[in-house]
Formats: C-alpha cells, sequence, structure tokens
C-alpha cells in the first residue's frame, strides 16, 4: 500500500481536490517502504522494517493557508481532513509572503527508480551484511554497520491542475572496522540508487585496510598542510556550502553569498577556476527527481562555474521581489573533476596528508563559513609520492569557500554519501594546499 | 515538526546536536484536537496484556509493550511574519521480546486488539531470526514489578491548552522589541513536547507517564553596514521539562551581572531587549588575541561542554563499541574505569547522572523499560566511578539493576542506551562569580552556548559561545568576538580550579541530542554553576573570504 504507481496516486489525489471548496487546494503524498539492519562487535543488534503514506492537505482562502495530515484514506476520512485544512486557513494569520499556486507544468520522467532495489528483502540485507561481518573476522577486526534501503513515491496535485509523480529506490551503507587493540579504524560509506553496484564485501576490505593501515598513528604538527580529500571527505566538508546557495540569505546580508557592500555575489569569481558545481537531474550516476516541492520542474543549471558564481536559488516570493526568474534549489550535486586517480594525486604529492573521513562538522562563523571538524578512520602523511605512515588526527578550522580556492588538482567525481545526511553527492577526490589543521586529537 | 521546519530551526542556528531524520515523524493535527484525550487507561492496559500473552505464547522470556501518543507544537516567526505553526500527532505501539536470548522488536500505528497480536508475533520473529547470528545471549538485570502506577511533570500551566494565538502574539511582540531596538532581522519560536506513555512488561509493571517539555527561543541579527559583516546573538533560554509557566519569570529568576540570566524561569522580552543591545555591541567588540586565557564559564554555556565531554563518554554503549560506525566510541574505557584512580578532573570535579532534577529534560518516574528512576555519580572528587547502563548492560559492570537510562523517541523507535541529565556539582564553599572573576588576571567570560564539535572518542574538543567578556586584573574590560577554545577533555578538567556555590546552579540542555542508526532524539538538561578552567588554548575565528 505504501507505494502507489502513478495512476493510482492520481485518482486518489483527484479524489481529495474534489472535496475542497477553499480558493486555492494543495494536496500531495508521500510513500516509503523499505528497512534497515544495524551491526555492531561483528554481529547484528537491531534489525527493522518501515512503511509509511502519508497525504497532506494545503487550503487556501486568500493569503491564509492551513494544512493537515492524514494516514487514513477511506472517503470520509479524506474529506474530514479537506475540511480540517480549511478551518484552519479561516483561522490562520495571513502571510504576506502567499503565492498563487502554479498551474500545470510539464516535467521529464526522472530515472530514481531501480526495480532490482525495491525488491530487497530482509534475506538480502542479511546476506549483505553476513560478507560484511566475514571480511571483518578474517581481518581480525570487528565491524560496526548499518544498511538501509528505501523505496518511496512522491506525487502532487493542485486545484490549478498540476500534477507531479516520482518514485525513486536508495540503499545506503556504511561500516568501520576497529583493531581489538583500539589503535586503528577504517570506514567505507556507499549510497546508491541501484542495489546492484553495492559490494559490502569490497567496501569492508578497503575499510579493514585503513584500520590496519592506521595502527600506531605517529603525531606530527599541526598547522597548513597540503591535502589529499577522498570524495567522502570532501562531500561532508562543502555540504554546508552546498545547502547556503540561497540568493535571499545573501541579499540579506546574512551568507557567505553576500557581497561586502550589498546584494549577493552573483558574477563574481569566488573560488579557484578549477572548481565547477551544478545540478542535474537527468546525470545517470546521481539521478534525482524532475520537479521540487513546489511544483517547480528541476533542470541542470551551474551554481559555480570555473570558480564563478553563476546562480543562487530564488523562492518564487524572492523572485517576484526582486524581479528575477524563480531557482529552484539544488536537485543534486556534482562537482567536476579530472580523470587523475586517488593514487595518481598520491603520486604527484612531495608532500602532504591523506584525509580518509571527517567528523563531527559543525559551522564557526556562517559569514565566511568557517567550519571546525575533525579527521578520523586514517590519516596518513605522504612523501614524496607515497604513503609513508599514519599520522594522529587533527582538528582543522578551515571555510570550503578559502579551500576552493587553494585547488591543486581534482580527481575523478565518485558517488559518495555524506556521513551525517546520507545524502548522495558525485565528487573527485581533491588536493588543495594550505589546510588548516588547529590541533592534535588522542582519537582512533 | 516538518523537515522543513528543522531545516528553518537549523538556519536560525540551532544546529542540532546531530541530526536524526526521525526527529520530523508525526502527523499534523489541529491544536483543539491536542486537547482530546488518549486512549483510557483501562483501554492500555487490556491492550498490553493482549501483547504480553501473544509474545508469550509464541516463545518470548520477556516482554515490554509501549502505547505512545506524542503531541509537538512548533510556531515560527521571522520580523512581522509568522512562518510556521505545526501541531503534530503519533500514536501507536512499539513490542519489544527476547525470545531465544535475542532481542526482537515490531511496531504498528494501528492499535487494535488483531493487530497488536500480529505485531506482537512480528516482534518474536525478528526475536528468532536474530538468535541464529547471536552468539551471547540477553542478559536482563532483574527488575521488580511495579503494578499499576504513573507519574506526571509537575506543570502549572500546559502549553498545549495556550491559545496558539497568544503564542504568535508573544513572538511577534518579541520580535518587535528586536527591531525597535535597532536588528536588522529577529527569528522566534516556540516548541512544546508532550510524551504520554503507557509502559507495561512481563515484569508486572503497568506504567502510565504524561511528560512535558517546552523551549522558547530568538536569533537576533545585526548587520554592519560599514563592513557588511554581521553579528548574531541568541536567547538564553534553555529548552526545559515544564510547562508554559516558564516563561513566567518574577525577580528572583533573574541572574543579574554583565548580561541578565535566568533560573528556573525566563523572561522573553526582557532578553530580547538585552539580546538587540549586545548584538550592536558585539559587531563593535575586540577581536580576541589567541593565546591562552583562563576561562570563567557560565553555567548557559557550560552545559553544552559537559554535555559533549562528559556525558557522551560515560555512555556505556559507546565504551562497548556499540556505536562505532556512528557516534564513535569513547576513551573511557572499562579498564580506566576498573582501576578506581583515572583522574578525569581536579579534586573539586564532582559530576552526577539523574532522571529526578525537577524542570530538567531528563525527569521521568520510570524509565522506557520499566526501572524507576535515580541519581548516581559518575565521577567523584575527579575519579571515573561510573557509567551510564540500561537493564541489558547492567552486569557487564557488575550491577545487580538497571541505572534507568533507556529512552526511545517514539513507539516506533526501539528504546536504547540514552543520557540521563548529567550535572556538575556546585562548590561547597560559598563563593560568587564576582568573586571568582576578581581572582583572575588574564581570563574571558563566557555566556551561552555556540559552535561545537568533539572527536569520535571525546578527547578532543572546540566550543563559541554567545557572548565574550574580556577579563584584566580582576574586573571585566569589555566584549571580545572571535571567540573559540578547544583543549583536551581530561586537561580541561583537570584546570578546573573553582567552581561557585550552589546558589548560582542553573540547568542548560537540548531537545535534539542524536544517536543510533537510524538516528533517534533525546532531550537532556545539565546543570552546573560557573566554573573557572585555568590556561585553556582560545583560536580567533574571523577569515576573510
Amino acid at each position: 500500500m505504501a507505494i502507489l504507481k502513478q495512476d493510482e496516486a492520481q485518482a486518489l489525489l483527484k479524489k481529495v481536490l474534489a472535496f475542497s471548496k477553499a480558493d486555492e487546494c494543495e494536496v500531495s503524498l508521500k510513500g516509503r517502504e523499505g528497512g534497515n539492519i544495524r551491526y555492531a562487535r561483528n554481529a547484528v543488534s537491531t534489525a527493522g522494517d518501515i512503511s509509511t503514506i502519508t497525504l497532506t492537505i494545503n487550503s487556501t482562502f486568500g493569503k491564509r493557508t492551513g494544512r493537515t495530515t492524514i494516514n487514513e484514506f477511506d472517503d470520509a476520512s479524506l474529506e474530514k481532513a479537506v475540511r480540517r485544512a480549511e478551518e484552519l486557513a479561516q483561522l490562520a494569520p495571513e502571510d504576506p509572503e502567499y503565492m498563487p499556486l502554479q498551474g500545470p507544468q510539464t516535467f521529464k520522467d526522472s530515472i530514481t527508480y531501480v526495480p532490482a532495489t525495491a525488491a530487497i528483502t530482509p534475506d538480502t540485507r542479511a546476506a549483505a551484511v553476513a560478507k560484511s561481518i566475514q571480511v571483518s573476522k578474517d581481518a581480525k577486526l570487528e565491524a560496526a554497520g548499518f544498511l538501509e534501503n528505501t523505496t518511496s513515491f512522491d506525487a502532487l496535485m493542485n486545484s490549478k491542475g498540476l500534477f507531479a509523480y516520482n518514485t525513486d529506490t536508495d540503499i545506503i551503507f556504511s561500516i568501520t572496522t576497529r583493531n581489538q587493540a583500539g589503535t586503528g579504524s577504517g570506514y567505507a560509506a556507499r549510497g546508491y540508487n541501484d542495489v546492484s553496484k553495492l559490494d559490502t564485501f569490497t567496501a569492508t576490505q578497503i575499510a579493514a585496510s585503513k584500520a590496519n593501515g592506521s595502527a600506531n598513528a605517529k603525531a606530527i604538527e599541526p598547522g597548513k598542510y597540503t591535502v589529499i580529500l577522498e570524495p567522502v571527505a570532501a562531500a561532508y566538508m562543502m555540504e554546508n556550502m552546498f545547502r547556503g546557495l540561497d540568493a535571499r540569505n545573501a541579499d540579506e546580508g546574512r551568507s557567505f553569498m553576500s557581497k561586502p557592500g550589498g546584494g549577493n555575489r552573483i558574477g563574481e569569481q569566488l573560488m579557484d577556476e578549477k572548481v565547477t558545481i551544478y545540478s542535474d537531474p537527468f546525470h545517470p550516476e546521481l539521478p534525482a527527481a524532475t520537479w521540487n516541492s513546489d511544483g517547480q520542474p528541476q533542470e541542470k543549471i551551474n551554481w559555480i562555474e570555473k570558480g564563478v558564481v553563476k546562480n543562487l536559488e530564488y523562492s518564487r516570493f524572492w523572485a517576484q521581489k526582486k524581479g528575477v526568474k524563480p531557482v529552484p534549489g539544488p536537485s543534486n550535486i556534482i562537482m567536476e573533476g579530472g580523470t587523475a586517480s586517488l593514487d595518481e594525486l598520491i603520486k604527484s604529492t612531495e608532500r602532504g596528508i591523506l584525509v580518509s573521513r571527517l567528523w563531527y562538522i559543525r559551522m564557526v562563523d556562517p559569514q565566511t563559513l568557517l567550519l571546525t571538524g575533525l579527521t578520523r578512520d586514517g590519516t596518513f602523511y605522504i612523501e614524496n609520492g607515497v604513503i609513508k605512515h599514519p599520522i594522529k588526527n587533527f582538528r582543522f578550522n578551515e571555510s570550503p569557500v578559502i579551500m576552493l580556492n587553494n585547488v591543486e588538482a581534482l580527481g575523478k567525481p565518485e558517488r559518495t554519501i555524506s556521513v551525517e545526511s546520507y545524502r548522495s553527492y558525485l565528487i573527485p577526490p581533491m588536493k588543495l594546499r594550505d589546510f588548516t589543521f588547529t590541533s592534535l586529537s588522542d582519537a582512533v | 515538526m516538518n523537515r522543513k521546519d528543522f531545516l528553518q530551526l537549523s538556519a536560525m542556528g540551532f544546529g542540532a546536536l546531530m541530526i536524526p531524520s526521525s526527529l520530523l515523524a508525526g502527523n499534523a493535527i489541529d491544536p483543539a484536537q491536542a486537547l482530546l484525550e488518549g486512549m483510557d487507561v483501562g483501554m492500555k492496559k487490556q491492550l498490553s496484556d493482549v501483547a504480553l500473552t501473544a509474545a508469550r505464547a509464541k516463545g518470548a522470556t520477556y516482554a515490554d509493550v509501549r502505547i505512545g501518543r506524542y503531541l509537538n507544537q512548533f510556531i515560527t516567526t521571522r520580523e512581522k511574519r509568522v512562518q510556521g505553526i505545526s501541531n503534530t500527532e503519533s500514536f501507536g505501539v512499539g513490542i519489544r521480546v527476547i525470545a531465544n536470548g535475542s532481542w526482537g522488536f515490531a511496531a504498528s500505528n494501528v492499535v487494535t486488539k488483531e493487530d497488536i497480536i500480529k505485531t506482537a508475533e512480528r516482534a518474536v520473529a525478528v526475536a528468532k531470526a536474530n538468535a541464529k547470528i547471536t552468539t551471547e545471549p540477553v542478559q536482563l538485570a532483574p527488575q521488580k514489578g511495579f503494578g499499576d502506577v504513573s507519574w506526571k511533570t509537575p506543570i502549572e500551566k500546559n502549553a498545549f491548552e495556550i491559545p496558539v494565538k497568544d503564542k504568535v502574539d508573544l513572538l511577534l511582540k518579541v520580535n518587535d522589541v528586536a527591531l525597535q531596538g535597532g536588528a536588522n532581522f529577529v527569528n522566534s519560536a516556540i516548541m512544546a513536547v508532550n510524551e504520554q506513555k503507557y509502559f507495561a512488561s512481563t515484569d508486572g509493571s503497568y506504567i502510565d507517564q504524561d511528560i512535558h517539555r517546552i523551549y522558547p527561543f530568538f536569533n537576533v541579527t545585526q548587520i554592519d553596514k560599514a563592513t557588511g559583516k554581521f553579528q548574531t546573538r541568541r536567547s538564553l533560554s534553555s529548552p526545559v521539562g515544564m510547562g508554559y509557566e516558564y516563561l513566567n519569570a518574577a525577580g528572583n529568576n533573574k541572574v543579574t551581572g554583565v548580561v541578565t540570566r535566568y533560573k528556573d524561569r525566563y523572561d522573553i522580552l526582557e532578553d530580547v531587549k538585552n539580546a538587540t543591545a549586545d548584538v550592536a555591541q558585539k559587531i563593535k567588540a575586540k577581536t580576541v588575541e589567541p593565546g591562552k586565557y583562563d576561562l570563567v564559564l557560565d553555567p548557559s554555556h557550560l552545559w553544552l561542554t559537559i554535555h559533549e565531554s562528559v556525558a557522551h563518554p560515560t555512555e556505556l554503549d559507546r565504551v562497548l563499541g556499540y556505536e562505532a560506525n556512528y557516534a564513535g566510541t569513547s576513551f573511557l574505557t572499562l579498564d580506566k574505569w576498573k582501576s578506581k584512580n583515572f583522574q578525569f578532573g581536579s579534586k573539586l570535579v564532582n559530576i552526577v547522572a539523574d532522571k529526578l532534577q525537577p524542570g530538567s529534560l531528563g525527569a521521568v518516574g520510570y524509565d522506557d523499560e520499566g526501572v524507576k528512576c535515580k541519581e548516581w555519580d559518575l565521577i567523584k572528587d575527579g575519579v571515573l566511578v561510573n557509567y551510564q547502563a540500561i537493564r541489558d548492560q547492567a552486569h557487564i559492570i557488575g550491577l545487580k539493576e538497571s541505572q534507568g537510562c533507556c529512552y526511545a523517541q517514539s513507539w516506533e523507535d526501539v528504546q536504547f542506551q540514552r543520557m540521563p541529565n548529567v550535572s556538575l556539582k556546585p562548590g561547597t564553599s560559598p563563593l560568587s562569580v564576582d568573586d571568582m572573576i576578581k581572582n583572575v588576571e588574564k581570563g574571558i567570560y563566557i555566556v551561552g552556548d555556540g559552535s561545537f564539535s568533539i572527536d569520535q572518542q571525546r578527547y578532543n574538543f572546540q566550543f563559541g559561545g554567545q557572548l565574550f567578556y574580556e577579563i584584566k586584573d580582576g574586573k571585566i574590560a569589555g566584549m571580545l568576538k572571535d571567540v573559540a577554545y578547544q583543549a583536551n577533555t581530561q586537561e580541561f578538567w583537570n584546570s578546573c580550579t573553582a567552581i561557585a556555590d550552589k546558589s548560582d546552579y542553573r540547568l542548560g540542555g537540548a531537545f535534539n541530542d542524536g544517536k543510533g542508526q537510524p538516528g533517534q532524539s533525546n532531550a537532556v538538561s545539565h546543570g552546573s554553576s560557573t566554573a573557572r578552567f585555568n590556561g585553556v588554548n582560545v583560536i580567533n575565528t574571523a577569515r576573510k573570504i
């Protein structure tokens, strides 16, 4: 029941709209099905299955909107929910920023749904985890990991004739392996739409090799170093920046995208010219939905092109106020790179530090996007193109904007996930000079 | 709260300690519906017995059932505009069992006799499946049944009974004070939570609890037109385990000084007026010279340092490796505890865990596996003496009974070890904050929490704050900005040289401590009096892009 086909969703939403007496009404459905399995100390600790579907109704009279949500779908419940949204709308304060609903739009079909991922069972999950645990046991390490798959659908319809539908599949996997002495730790994380791309065996082998390779790390002095960030580290480092591409915050003067003296930085060379960051819902490696929750089509759009700020997100309200076209927020994030592999980046480095993963990144100053966080699960010293030895973890204080002005080289982009939000990105490994480490950490 | 609201909250600078997406669960309802009585207690007992009987019949050796109704209200505003009014309700049942020595869990939002039987059977099936790959059977610490008991947060005014209009009017008034005072932007919000939880277990407990929490807050922004730079100052309120009475402060709830802070109750209109003046002062403040300083930390700041550097590393599941893949492990390994002489902090440092303190977020009568709540020492005279454990961990540290630290954020999530309140005991000799500052030659007095980050074993941390005052030769010498301090947990707590007495004791806390995969959120308070830490490394965080 949780995943409705397009015609089923359309029929249900039409039925709901038929109950509406409001000036404008927007209805949406969201369904999710999936499961997870968690393990630690080389044994399964918890497992669960999830199945939910929710209908949301927004009814508007003038500029007053009421919202209600329900998960019962008989006619009486649907009508009751519509009436409730209308009652709430009558009681709500006027929203001076209310934008009238949009009429019909054309949306291209997305490529986000993979039937094999939707067919995952608890047995599939257990088998994938069993492989991972075996690698860890064979390497005499302790594994802690998490695997979760989700199939979802979204549908949106409004009283002005707009209809949109999308289905999506997603699987994420993360694994930490530690040696028994607690002196070495390794990590790997994967996220895909297509389960056939997930190889828990190889991912755990990578984590195991990092765990063994990172044991008995030596301390070196904090300071500015050339670093090579693996894609999983680079994605997490830049995630706050990806969330900050909003024109309104910039125009209001409270964002790293604010221009000193007023306005925003569109048109400004803000980063090294090797940096190009864009969204493209049709990218085969990182597909995304072709419409957003506001019913706007998502297309390919450049945010940063050769280091120059090309576009910022404009909500429909802010676009109208500024007399520009609305720009929906990023559907996904893709950063262009080169062709070099991680090994080639290491080989070309005279002195530097390889960072496998970053951890607990928090904003220190939103104005400069200064972030702090730490390295984790495999930090290595590079000399004359080879990894010399593991080093103790560092705390850093660095801004991704400053970091992306110091780009030496970018490697081949890879699909990776943020270790905190679990969102997928397509990000290259990157070699950066003058990355600022401010203190040592004893953590392993 | 929905995802959009939550992101809005994050954008206001209220970064989550971690961000579990499950925090956003729940169906939107109208406020009037929230006041309706939930299911009758007698009916909950009958249905619980159905679940326990069904689980036993399928082979469970232990079972517990939680029937929960979770209400949330979240009102957000900016300047003259109401951005969102969100009311959510989530109702359902979660059943946890032990069968063949393994845990199993299942949940359903359909709370009928027929469905509860099916859910109990699913939980047993999961347990039996997990048992096939389990090497160590669950050892559950004994727990006596309490029969029919109940507990309720001692509130004076149920926040859900206060009309939405009153809350909106208050928040718009807050915004107006800020704008009149010269602020460029202001966001404000009120969050209210009510957990109506019924717990029953095969030990013979039938526990009905009604738990209330509230959090009013704001963020004031001012832009310096000359430089294009901006500064913010957040409210000095705390999320608390109270009703709407939290917003009625009297004179004795105010701690006066260089800035007014609040004890037990909160005056939001006074604080926003002060914040607007503070933010203007912050723009003109002197940028900090990096180096070693003696830090004097107000409870509105110190709670977060306690949370990250003491409360997390004493979680027993982290110590054992169960959180290794996400939140991390802990430097407070069992050998340090067994040695009985691991000097976590100076002799002044006494840290207690509890789920009892009135007004705290952790206060409940019983935890989510039917254990009566209590208080115990974690750090005594600076030495590590204990951890935070639940029933299936108690035997690992030689305890005969659980410490009552089990919590699930909702009926649909499995309960596991979560942090109780963890607090620094006040100094035993009379000492005021003014007297503490008098003895500091070169220091910084920090009020309010800011940026925070700590490593996965809880050694190395960095914290910012809201307000920083330079201390020179025993006197406050003006405001500083761009301040953050970095330290090693053990060195930091061993540098604690003074703690103000109990008259200064106040609670801070968070609604959103995240842990687990899938993530769950826990609300927790941390109390302290102002404390002094000598020779801490301070960095300057100003950058140019």
